[in-house]
């Protein structure tokens, strides 16, 4: 319990994914004008890695490891969180319309976000069991959405300010990103992981 | 490697059934014109018909539960397609843009601060009622320029907004962030407009503006039918506009202007006659 509790911890702040791994940079800039889209495209990112990260861990240990193909591990995974994240999809739009609305035109958009595939490649590599992993795709989720939501705070309010005029736009974004890659620098060395 | 390639191929063809199998049957139907209707649309997502954006609205008229003709920025033509698709008659309505009512310009109206805020007119509004003397003038920081998904309103270096009438599509979204309600909405085929916003009386308005509007009656003295005034402050009555034009030269004021022969002076826009303002010939 204690060891699942310092897997969600340590993904969501220590090593979160996007200040600390680096990865999902991409929606990161570019869903986060706004921090209603930023929540919605959070919501989309915690469902979709806890969803890829339960049948990326039966493929790994019921597919390529007894066929002994884990070479294939990148492309095999790509294709299955793909067309997993399609299925979803269409399983949404057709029975909550609702849920649709607010995630659907975020659900294509993370199809092949690195932050998701980085989730089911780095449970594996820890070697987690399929509750650990479970647990750890929550916490990468939990940490995309509350970097997300932090960062679009931060960009309305910079959007508002005296900015100069070379820095605008995309350039204090960077700035602002790095600032907040640096704060969260602050929670390494509370949980090891 | 014949293992690789049955097992991948194995994850793809299962992958593929399954997508396959459930396209059938989670399938939703659209109304095939609710898509065409939605390539008609000008994709601004405005917002002027009330719809959350433009795809809320090819939905609602597919649906037949909103009128075809609440496209604003479309215009007739819009409109004419709308009614093509869904095979009904157009009908004509009379295109609006937006103006704003005020002249008074930094050089022309006083202030009663110097504001040195955020660069918002609701900003500045809050801050004892705005920086500007006059109650109802515009306080030319932009908001409205910020909030038009067209680019057509221009700030003038003294501080003004001036509304290039034919970018305007008339959706609204400056009306609505204005604090000081000076945008209004003015049918297209009227040109002549009072540019005053002020309804304080004529000595107050000399006091602060040299172009503001002092309830004098001359204009609806020399047309009677194209002017109403209201509280001291004369508004041109777009019913019948015909000819008000006519008192343009009357006013002391000088605060009616005929955006047929061009726009206000100050603006990058002054030198440039609108194209599609023309007066009737009558």
């Amino acid at each position: 319990m204690v060891s699942l509790l310092l897997i969600l911890v340590s993904a969501v702040f220590v090593n979160n994914f996007v200040l600390a791994r680096f990865l999902g940079i991409c929606p990161f800039l570019g869903v986060s004008k706004k921090v209603e889209t930023a929540i919605g495209m959070g919501m989309a990112v915690i469902f979709v890695m806890t969803v890829a990260s339960v049948v990326t861990w039966f493929i790994q240990y019921f597919v390529l490891i007894p066929f002994g193909i884990e070479y294939l591990q990148t492309i095999a995974f790509i294709l299955v969180i793909a067309s997993l994240v399609q299925l979803v999809e269409m399983i949404i739009q057709k029975t909550s319309p609702v849920l649709y609305q607010s995630l659907g035109i975020f659900l294509p958009l993370i199809t092949t976000n690195c932050a998701v595939l980085g989730v089911a490649v780095l449970s594996i590599q820890k070697s987690y069991s399929f509750l650990e992993s479970v647990v750890f795709a929550l916490g990468a989720g939990l940490g995309f959405t509350l970097a997300m939501v932090l960062f679009a705070g931060l960009r309305e309010r910079v959007e508002l300010c005296p900015v100069p005029n070379s820095f605008r736009g995309t350039a204090i974004a960077l700035v602002t990103a790095g600032l907040l890659s640096l704060a969260f620098m602050g929670f390494a060395g509370l949980v090891k992981g | 490697m014949l293992t690789a390639v049955l097992c991948l191929g194995g994850i793809g063809l299962v992958a593929a059934a399954t997508l396959g199998a459930a396209s059938k049957k989670f399938a939703v139907e659209v109304d095939p014109r609710e898509a065409a209707i939605l390539d008609a649309l000008p994709g601004a997502n405005c917002g002027a018909c009330g719809e959350p954006g433009c795809s809320g609205y090819a939905k609602g008229v597919a649906e037949g539960r909103l009128a075809p003709t609440l496209c604003t920025p479309g215009g007739s033509g819009t409109i004419q397609a709308i009614a093509d698709i869904l095979g009904i008659e157009a009908v004509a309505t009379t295109p609006q843009v937006a103006v704003v009512l005020c002249q008074g310009d930094n050089e022309k109206a006083t202030s009663k601060y110097r504001y040195l805020g955020l660069s918002d007119c609701n900003a500045a509004q809050k801050l004892a009622d705005g920086p500007k003397t006059c109650p109802g003038g515009c306080l030319g920081l932009g908001s409205c320029a910020n909030a038009c998904p067209f680019g057509a309103i221009e700030m003038t270096p003294q501080g003004l907004a001036v509304i290039n009438r034919d970018k305007c599509t008339g959706c609204e979204k400056c009306v609505s962030v204005c604090p000081r309600n000076v945008i209004k909405m003015v049918p297209k085929d009227a040109t002549v407009h009072v540019l005053c916003n002020s309804h304080d009386k004529g000595a107050a308005v000399r006091k602060y503006c040299q172009v503001g509007c002092i309830g004098c009656n001359i204009c609806k003295k020399t047309v009677p039918e194209a002017y109403q005034i209201e509280n001291f402050l004369a508004r041109v009555d777009y019913e019948h506009h015909e000819d008000a034009a006519q008192a343009i030269e009357k006013c002391p004021m000088k605060c009616i202007h005929d955006f047929s022969t061009g726009y206000p002076a100050g603006s990058r826009l002054a030198t440039t006659k609108p194209e599609t303002s023309k007066q009737p010939a009558a």
